[in-house]
């Protein structure tokens, strides 16, 4: 049975981490390299992690499932990188920015790690400065920032509409140097299948090679997962369609707190499903809400082309409901009321599943130009999918699986509740509470990799100078390798008639009906029903082409999906316990009278972290959030 | 829709390829070209027939995993889109499709249309960062850049390292590859100070993956789905001299 213990360090809020920094135990030049560290993943936090635990003289092991690391989906971020830089002069400040992230998360978030984040991200925006990464400049050559996420300060650096891909590609960079000195070594095309355990400490992972299907070993003294979220769990989601939960979820199975598994951020802006065969919603950024009005018609059913429809006739809901923010309240908020109107019947397009993003009213006021130099990309993309002129027409958008709050449990030190097993970026639950704020998962991501973790992780590591290399001939390894073995060929040997897709698609739906923007008791438990028949269904009607030694993308998306299927289930269950609503986690039992979401910060104000029980239900623990800066508050977008 | 399909398929990197035929009906027109794909794997695998490998990840145009020739042409015939963001409303009822893997020498193919580009990624290793270690930075605005070279170094810096350029060229040159990289590092003062060191090792490294010389044919330019201008190549080469 595992305990919770955050480890927050005493003192002041601002003090936190200096003290913590100040009391960490060192390890030595001459023992560093004595010392093993697997990091799996190669995104904004694993790659920055991975290098520069390479500069301090570590013997780094880096693994990914693509060709090549600068491919992790953090290259897909779009809108910017957040740092209480205060360039603006607008009165930011890290208190600033600690108070919209904790705000911004419905306080279900730690205060110390996310003043931490807050603390580290001009650090962040340094480096990557450092690095070469083409921040946006003003003509006198500083940077620039814009304003994101309806917060009242311009905090956001950004290079066009493409910041992910940038400071991504400055990570690996920096991770390439360190390949080419001898200090990390890079494993591309492996997917990480279990996690081994030796003596209660995590000592290394089983990967498959996924050219030639070998399964390989690799042992250290400790191991870093920065293995993403678990959004594509909706099979539809503004991922890549490659990222998956498996990692972290085989972390879990093997004793690893996952926390908060229900919170998942919808973005209210993808481009709408337009057939059954879509792989992908690809995201619209946020920011066109500063320049687009969102609206639907006041009739239902109205099937006229939208350029037809008077002003009159139109609903521009958002800005009805919520008249304080408009179109910029935040994501969830916009996704729901989206959500809303669809399912009243109002939605537009050939399936009904979308709303209007209109910037009629824009291009007359500011000129075609002006949009076409804030958002042209955008538009080209989106003409791109859909065939449509949004200078001409409004685009139709609609909400879409993106971001997960939820993750690994881990303490102040990034740790999870397996000792040496830490969990960085959107792998772990820490700093986002139950909503995400635009343009902080980079800023979370790079912090986590570059600044916090090789802090915490040596002061894990300065008592195991003694231990030597982990041997990967021992027990431990062996059993984990047999287990995995022993999957793949399960699944395949089921030789049924479905494939890991088709089993995908139907999980992704009970998902999205269930457990997506809205939920109740009475649909949650229909799904834990529906996920149960599945899971049964799947093992029983699977297809899977060709074998496992051999380079096999069915056989690797059937493992995937495989985890779904259980991970499914854990998502639910949380949802089912945390009867309130909270940021992105909206409970239709806990509801004001006007449709707003309520939360309940006396029954609900903890971490629900779940601990694996085999074939027994999770067990539950918690751990209480203690708010002792800042002060707990109803949120209003009216 | 209705398509033929002729696929080239490859059992691994030892074995002989070939191209296999494939009758595809129900194609929907705003199906991405990895969605057709995906759509004929999914009716293969029904059959009891081996699918199609190809790589392939976001399916918005940046993580640069996709890459195959459609019709002879890198990412297909439309100019500025990756293989994901193709869409088969290009494509007429009835038409024939040829897709091959990239083909040039430093990428053997791994299966199907599966090709190893590890030797970009040997280039970039060999010199394609700027030596900050991480806690060395100066604060951010210590130095300023001109815009209009940020903004240049940017336009460059976009490659999303899929490997069209060479596919494109017949010498199979990575001369635009790795000039994007130069030129992003090049155009910012803090990438000057190791200017001269970069650009000989990746140059030295992009001949020993037996890239092929650049004879400014432009073909990189034209089949880049970033839309990477030639100019980059001109500094490449004015770096390179300088540095000799």
């Amino acid at each position: 049975m595992i305990t919770l213990n955050s480890k927050i360090p005493d003192g002041p809020l601002e003090k936190k981490w200096t003290q913590y920094k100040a009391n960490a135990k060192l390890v030595s030049p001459a023992n560093k390299k004595k010392i093993d560290i697997i990091v799996v993943g190669t995104g904004i936090s694993g790659a920055p992690a991975a290098s520069t635990l390479g500069e301090m003289g570590y013997n780094v092991k880096v693994f990914c499932y693509q060709d090549t690391p600068r491919r992790a989906h953090s290259v897909a971020a779009q809108g910017g990188i957040n740092a209480a830089k205060n360039y603006k002069n607008d009165g930011d400040s890290v208190y600033h920015l600690f108070y919209d992230v904790i705000k911004g998360g419905d306080f279900r978030a730690r205060e110390a790690n996310v003043y931490r984040i807050a603390e580290v991200s001009n650090q962040v925006i340094d480096h990557f400065t450092a690095i070469g990464v083409p921040f946006a400049r003003e003509y006198g050559g500083t940077l620039t920032t814009r304003s994101f996420g309806g917060v009242q300060v311009s905090r956001t650096f950004y290079s066009r509409g493409q910041t992910g891909q940038q400071v991504l590609l400055g990570a690996y960079s920096s991770l390439s140097r360190q390949i080419k000195e001898g200090s990390v070594t890079m494993f591309p095309r492996r997917e990480m299948l279990d996690l081994v355990v030796v003596d209660g400490k995590a000592r290394g992972i089983i990967v498959r090679n996924l050219i030639t299907g070998e399964i390989e070993r690799h042992s250290a003294h400790a191991v870093v997962l920065a293995t993403g979220g678990y959004g594509t769990i909706y099979y539809l989601s503004t991922l890549a369609v490659n990222s998956n939960a498996s990692a972290a979820w085989k972390a879990y199975k093997r004793g690893a707190a996952f926390a908060n598994p229900s919170f998942v951020q919808i973005h209210p802006s993808s481009v709408p499903q337009m057939n059954e065969f879509q792989s992908k919603l690809t995201l619209m950024s946020e920011s066109l809400r500063n320049d687009g009005r969102v609206w639907v018609p006041k009739a239902k059913g109205d099937k006229r082309p939208a350029n037809e429809i008077p002003d009159e006739e139109r609903d521009y809901y958002l800005e009805r409901r919520y008249p304080a923010f408009g179109n910029l309240v935040p994501r969830y908020v916009a996704s729901r009321a989206a959500n809303d109107r669809c399912d009243a019947g109002f939605g537009v397009g050939p399936t009904g599943l979308a709303v209007n993003l209109d910037f009629r009213d824009a291009i007359n006021k500011q000129g075609k130009k002006a949009i076409e130099d804030k958002y042209g990309n955008l538009f080209d993309m989106y003409k791109d999918i859909t065939g449509i002129d949004s200078y001409v027409e409004p685009m139709r958008i609609y909400p879409a699986g993106h971001y997960t709050m939820g993750g690994l449990w881990v303490d102040y030190d990034l740790m999870t509740t397996i000792p040496g097993l830490f969990a960085i970026g959107e792998a772990n639950f820490s700093d986002h509470g139950a909503n995400r704020l635009g343009a902080s998962s980079l800023m979370q991501g790079a912090g986590d990799g570059y600044f916090i973790l090789p802090y915490t992780i040596s002061n894990y590591l300065a008592p195991e100078i003694k231990t030597p290399r982990i041997k990967t001939d021992i027990p431990e390894f062996q059993e984990a390798e047999e287990k995995a073995v022993e999957r793949i060929n399960r699944l395949l040997t089921v030789k049924g008639k479905q494939t890991a897709n088709d089993f995908h698609k139907k999980l992704g739906k009970i998902m999205w009906d269930y457990c997506g923007m809205t939920r109740n008791e009475a649909g949650l438990t229909e799904a834990l029903r529906l996920i149960r028949e599945l899971r049964d269904e799947f093992w029983n009607d699977l297809i899977v082409s060709g074998h496992a030694d051999e380079l096999n993308q069915e056989l690797e998306k059937a493992g995937r999906v495989a985890d779904f299927l259980e991970l499914g289930e854990l998502m639910v269950n949380d949802a089912l316990n945390r009867r309130e609503s909270c940021g992105a986690h909206f409970r239709e039992e806990s509801q004001t009278a006007d449709h707003e979401a309520m939360r309940n910060d006396d029954e609900f104000a903890y971490v629900a972290a779940w601990e694996y029980n085999s074939d027994q239900p999770p067990i539950l623990h918690k751990e209480e959030l203690k708010f002792e800066f800042v002060e707990l508050k109803q949120r209003s977008y009216k | 829709m209705k398509l033929i399909l002729k696929i080239w398929k490859q059992k691994n990197a030892g074995s002989k390829g070939g191209f296999a035929k494939y009758d595809l009906d129900g194609i929907a027109p705003e199906m991405s070209f990895m969605e057709m794909l995906a759509y004929l794997n999914q009716t293969l695998i029904e059959k009891g027939d081996e699918p199609v490998a190809y790589d392939h990840d976001c399916h918005e145009g940046i993580c640069g995993s996709c890459g195959m020739y459609i019709n002879g042409y890198p990412h297909g015939p439309v100019p500025g889109l990756t293989t994901c963001l193709l869409s088969m409303r290009y494509f007429k009822e009835g038409e024939t499709i040829v897709v091959e893997p990239w083909r040039a020498k430093p990428f053997p193919v791994i299966k199907d249309l599966i090709v190893d580009r590890s030797a970009m990624d040997k280039i970039q290793v060999a010199g394609g960062f700027i030596s900050v270690t991480t806690g060395a930075a100066s604060e951010a605005n210590a130095v300023l850049v001109n815009k209009k070279k940020s903004d240049l170094a940017f336009d460059a810096s976009i490659c999303i390292g899929c490997g069209a350029c060479v596919a494109a060229c017949k010498n199979a040159s990575a001369m635009l590859f790795v000039s994007a990289k130069i030129s992003q590092y090049a155009l910012l003062p803090q990438g000057r100070p190791e200017a001269k060191e970069r650009v000989r090792a990746m140059v030295a490294e992009m001949d020993r993956q037996s890239f092929g010389s650049c004879s400014n044919t432009g073909a990189c330019e034209a089949q880049c789905p970033k839309q990477i201008k030639l100019f980059n190549i001109a500094r490449l080469n004015r770096e390179y001299y300088k540095a000799l």
